[in-house]
C-alpha cells in the first residue's frame, strides 16, 4: 500500500520536473537570444580590438606594409628614448592632481549650497549644470576666447591691477588654463553630491545639533562620512577622465606651447595618426591603460579604509 | 515661555541671514557660471572691429546678425549639421531600442553564464576607449569604412554597456509578477517586452535616448579620427577645423559655437529631470 502510494506521487513529479526543466531550458534560450547583440557587439567592437592592441604594440608597423615584432622594444623606448613621452605623462599627473580634487572641492560647495532649501533650486541647479552638458569644442573654443591675451579674464584681471599672462601662449600658463577651464564642468560631479546630499537622514542631523553641533561641525562629522560612497565613486570616474583629457588640449593649444600640455592621450594620437607608428601608439596606450587599472584598484584597495556604506556597520 | 520665544527669534533671524547668505553665494556663484554662455553669445553678435574694445562692449552695437549668415559662406556648415544630425538621431534610436532588448535578456533571464556576462559587460564600462581606437582605425581601413559614418553609427547595433546597465537596472524595480500574468495570458517573451515593459519603462528610456543625444552630438574623438573630407565631418570636428582655418575671427567662431550648443541646451531645458534621474541611478549604484 505504502509502495504503491510511492509510486503513483512518484510519476506525476518526475513527469512536471521534466516539464519544468524544458521550460527552463527554452527561456534559457530565449535570455541569450536577447543578450546576443550586446555579446556580437562586444567581440567586434571591444575585444577584438583589445586583443590586437595588445599583439601590435609588440610590433614596428606604420600600418602599412609588413608588421615586424620587436618585443618589448616599444616599451623600452617611451622610458629611454622620447622625451615627449615623459613629459606627457608629467603633464596628465599634474592636470590630474589639481583638476580633480579643485572640482570635487568646488562641487561639493555647490551641492552643499543647493541642498539647503533655497528658492528658485531648480534654475540655480540648471546654471551649475549646463556647461556639462555643453561640454566640447564648442566650449573650448569660447574659453581659447576668455583666455585670450586680451581676452574677458585679462581685462578682469586688469581692472584689479594684475597684469594677465599670455595663457595657451604660455609655456607656464597653458597648462594652469586648461585647468582653469575644467572647473566649469563640475556638473555631473555636483548631481551626483547632490543626490548623495538628499540620501542623508535629517534625524542625524537633529541628532548633532541636539549634541550642540554647529553648522560647520556638521558638515564635518555627519554630511562628510555619510558622503563617502559619493565622494569615492566621483574620485574613480574623475581620475579615470582626467587621465584621458583629449579634447580641451588638442582644440585649445595642440599640445603646446613645446610640450606644455601634451597629455598622453594626445602623444598617442599623433603618433599613431600623424607619424603612422601604429605600434608604438598602441604600447603607449596600453602604459596608459594599465596606469589606469593600478590607480582605480589601490583607490578600491583604500576605499575601506575610509569610504561608510550604510548597513555596513552592523555589529 | 518668554525665554523660549526670544530664542527662537533669535533662532530665526540666524536662519534668515544664514538663508541670505547661501542665496547670496548661489546667485554670485550662478552667474559666474552662466557668464560664458553671455559672452559667446554677446561675441557672436559683434562686428569685427568691436571685439576686442576695453572695456568690453557687453552688449553688440550694431548687432551683426549677418555673422550668422556669414559662418555658412566659408564653410560647408550645412554639411555639419546634416551629419551630425543623421548620426546623433542613428545612434538614438538604435542604441535606444537594443539596449532595451539587451537589457530585458539580463534583467530576466537566468542563462549558463547570464551573471559572467553581465559582470563582463560593467568591466566593459571601465575600459577607457582609447586602448582599442588604433586597432578600431585599421578594421575599419579593411573595411573600407574610414570617412563614412558606418564607424560612429554601427556600434549602435549592439547597445553599449551604460545604456544596458542603465535600463537593466530599472527594468528589475519592475515586478516579475507583470511578466507572468502576461505569460498566463499567453504572451511570448517578445511581446512581454514590446507591449508590457516598454510602456513601463518609459522614464528610463528616456534618460538613454537624452544622454545618447548628448553624447553623440558632443562626441569628437572617434568622428575626429574616423572622418577627414570637411564636407563629411560633424559639427563638432568642424568646429575645430574651422578654428584651424579663422583663428581670430572669434565673432564667426562664437557664432558656430553658439549654434553647435543650441540644440543642446534646447534638448536639455526640456529633458532635465530624465537626466538627473540618470545621474542619481548611477550614483546609486557605486
Amino acid at each position: 500500500m505504502n509502495n504503491f502510494a510511492g509510486k503513483i506521487e512518484l510519476r506525476p513529479q518526475r513527469q512536471w520536473w521534466r516539464f519544468r526543466w524544458q521550460r527552463v531550458r527554452r527561456r534559457e534560450w530565449y535570455g541569450l537570444l536577447y543578450v546576443a547583440p550586446w555579446l556580437i557587439g562586444f567581440l567586434i567592437f571591444i575585444a577584438y580590438p583589445f586583443i590586437w592592441s595588445i599583439q601590435l604594440s609588440f610590433m614596428d608597423w606604420k600600418g602599412i606594409g609588413t608588421p615586424r615584432y620587436i618585443g618589448w622594444a616599444n616599451y623600452v623606448r617611451m622610458f629611454t628614448d622620447d622625451d615627449a613621452f615623459l613629459y606627457s605623462i608629467r603633464n596628465t599627473i599634474a592636470y590630474t592632481a589639481v583638476h580633480v580634487p579643485g572640482m570635487m572641492f568646488l562641487a561639493f560647495i555647490v551641492a552643499l549650497l543647493l541642498n539647503q532649501r533655497v528658492r528658485f533650486m531648480p534654475l540655480f541647479r540648471t546654471l551649475f549644470y549646463l556647461p556639462s552638458v555643453t561640454s566640447g569644442v564648442a566650449t573650448v573654443v569660447l574659453w581659447v576666447w576668455i583666455l585670450h591675451p586680451t581676452g574677458l579674464l585679462n581685462r578682469a584681471l586688469a581692472t584689479v591691477g594684475i597684469a594677465g599672462p599670455n595663457w595657451f601662449g604660455s609655456t607656464t600658463w597653458a597648462l594652469p588654463g586648461l585647468v582653469l577651464m575644467s572647473f566649469w564642468n563640475i556638473g555631473t560631479t555636483m548631481l551626483i553630491y547632490l543626490a548623495g546630499l538628499q540620501g542623508v537622514p535629517q534625524q542625524l542631523y537633529d541628532a548633532a545639533e541636539i549634541d550642540g553641533a554647529n553648522a560647520l561641525q556638521r558638515v564635518r562629522y555627519v554630511t562628510l562620512p555619510m558622503m563617502t560612497p559619493s565622494i569615492f565613486l566621483t574620485l574613480v570616474l574623475g581620475i579615470i577622465g582626467s587621465f584621458q583629457v583629449f579634447t580641451a588640449a588638442l582644440v585649445a593649444t595642440e599640445g603646446g606651447p613645446g610640450y606644455a600640455t601634451l597629455f598622453v592621450l594626445l602623444h598617442i594620437y599623433y603618433n599613431a595618426f600623424r607619424f603612422f607608428r601604429m605600434g608604438y601608439a598602441s604600447a603607449i596606450a596600453w602604459v596608459l591603460f594599465l596606469i589606469i587599472m593600478i590607480f582605480t584598484a589601490l583607490q578600491f584597495w583604500l576605499a575601506s579604509r575610509w569610504v561608510y556604506y550604510e548597513g555596513e556597520q552592523t555589529k | 515661555m518668554t525665554v523660549d520665544t526670544t530664542g527662537n527669534e533669535a533662532e530665526r533671524s540666524r536662519t534668515l541671514g544664514w538663508r541670505l547668505l547661501i542665496l547670496a553665494l548661489l546667485i554670485v556663484g550662478s552667474l559666474i557660471y552662466a557668464f560664458p554662455f553671455f559672452w559667446m553669445i554677446s561675441t557672436s553678435l559683434k562686428i569685427p572691429q568691436n571685439i576686442y574694445l576695453d572695456p568690453p562692449q557687453w552688449i553688440p552695437d550694431p548687432i551683426a546678425w549677418d555673422n550668422y549668415n556669414q559662418i555658412f559662406d566659408i564653410g560647408p556648415v550645412w554639411a555639419w549639421i546634416w551629419n551630425s544630425t543623421v548620426i546623433t538621431a542613428s545612434s538614438v534610436v538604435l542604441r535606444t531600442l537594443s539596449s532595451l532588448i539587451v537589457a530585458y535578456g539580463f534583467a530576466r533571464f537566468a542563462f549558463p553564464g547570464s551573471r559572467m556576462l553581465f559582470i563582463l559587460l560593467l568591466s566593459s564600462l571601465m575600459l577607457p576607449g582609447h586602448v582599442t581606437i588604433i586597432p578600431r582605425f585599421l578594421m575599419f581601413r579593411d573595411w573600407h569604412w574610414l570617412d563614412t559614418f558606418w564607424p560612429l553609427i554601427a556600434p549602435n547595433f549592439f547597445s553599449t554597456a551604460f545604456a544596458v546597465f542603465l535600463i537593466r537596472q530599472f527594468l528589475m524595480t519592475l515586478p516579475r509578477e507583470l511578466d507572468e500574468a502576461a505569460e498566463i495570458d499567453g504572451a511570448n517573451t517578445w511581446d512581454i517586452l514590446w507591449r508590457l515593459l516598454l510602456p513601463l519603462s518609459k522614464p528610463a528610456i528616456a534618460t538613454v535616448a537624452v544622454f545618447t543625444f548628448i553624447d553623440a552630438w558632443n562626441d569628437f574623438f572617434e568622428p575626429f579620427i574616423f572622418l577627414s573630407t570637411p564636407n563629411n565631418l560633424t559639427l563638432a570636428v568642424g568646429i575645430r577645423w574651422f578654428r584651424t582655418q579663422y583663428e581670430t575671427q572669434f565673432h564667426l567662431m562664437m557664432a558656430i559655437s553658439v549654434v553647435s550648443v543650441m540644440p543642446i541646451i534646447i534638448a536639455f531645458l526640456f529633458t532635465q529631470k530624465y537626466f538627473i534621474r540618470g545621474i542619481a541611478l548611477t550614483g546609486l549604484k557605486s
